[in-house]
């Protein structure tokens, strides 16, 4: 993880020695996954809660939540486009994508509460309003990600022609 | 909200979101096909805690800051928007439409059932 893996690595496909630390450990199990993921979903859900205390609901429906949701839709279809064009799921790229994208985008989008949220206005007489927000998420979210990706695409060519 | 149940919740969150590598993980090892398993089960279940502490706290009979760390921390944390939605353009780039629509509108549903069902367990228990 402390292992600066050079921007093009040409032996990207030989282990480092972060992926040596646990021999025989899977990823998920790994220690050094476990705290990067632990720092990154307390920093995600930190900025998740503050966006929520300083955004009031709007006519019942959760703006907040919804916004979240989205924008870390962008980021992490952002992410993980970059760091796939970058090269293999190892070393510092691995140790991004569980900081970043299991840990911070993870922690800061929710379905929990997408899905109870949706539950309490379907029961509560604003049935409407919630399959509106509920499709409106999945739909928007779905754009958002492919938005990301397109953009980390663009950007990883602009690159190479430089 | 105090500094200190903000730090809690967030805490809980990251603590949230090691379970999910830790679960997702498990699957992953046992569960091998196109479909994103993983995911849909920790939406699902994550949900369903949420219904049932949510409705706890409405009824009185759980410490509101106690629904804030379990349920707006933990499972918060724990359960995914951000990996769900690109599950799913994933299985769409693999045209892979079935399983696509699955993942989107089939895990909406089943995560909106079982927060209801969460809200229902809740109530039987607080009476």
């Amino acid at each position: 993880m402390t292992t600066p893996a050079p921007a093009h690595d040409p032996h990207g496909e030989l282990p480092v020695a972060s992926d040596l630390a646990a021999p025989g450990r899977p990823v998920h199990l790994a220690g050094s996954s476990i705290l990067l993921v632990l720092v990154g979903g307390t920093a995600g859900t930190a900025a998740r809660e503050a966006l929520s205390l300083a955004m009031p609901a709007v006519g019942g429906i959760p703006v907040a939540i919804f916004l979240i949701n989205i924008v870390g839709a962008l980021f992490l279809g952002v992410l993980l486009e970059a760091l796939s064009r970058r090269g293999p799921d190892v070393g510092r790229r691995r140790s991004l994508r569980l900081l970043l994208g299991t840990g911070f985008a993870g922690g800061f989008t929710t379905y929990s509460a997408l899905a109870v949220d949706t539950g309490l206005m379907l029961t509560g007489g604003h049935a409407a309003a919630g399959v509106g927000y509920a499709l409106a998420t999945i739909a928007v979210g779905a754009l958002a990600t492919v938005a990301g990706i397109a953009l980390a695409a663009a950007r990883h060519r602009k690159q190479a022609i430089r | 909200m105090t500094p200190l149940l903000f730090v809690a919740l967030s805490l809980a969150g990251g603590v949230g979101a090691v379970l999910r590598l830790i679960v997702d993980g498990a699957i992953k090892t046992r569960a091998r096909g196109a479909f994103p398993l993983g995911t849909l089960i920790i939406n699902v279940s994550g949900s369903l805690v949420l219904g049932f502490v949510t409705q706890l706290a409405l009824s009185g009979s759980l410490d509101d800051a106690w629904r804030l760390v379990i349920g707006t921390g933990l499972c918060g944390g724990f359960t995914t928007f951000s990996t769900a939605s690109f599950e799913t353009v994933r299985l769409v780039q693999q045209r892979r439409y079935a399983l696509a629509s699955v993942n989107a509108v089939g895990m909406l549903v089943a995560a909106v059932a079982a927060g209801l069902f969460g809200i229902v367990l809740g109530r039987l228990i607080s009476g």
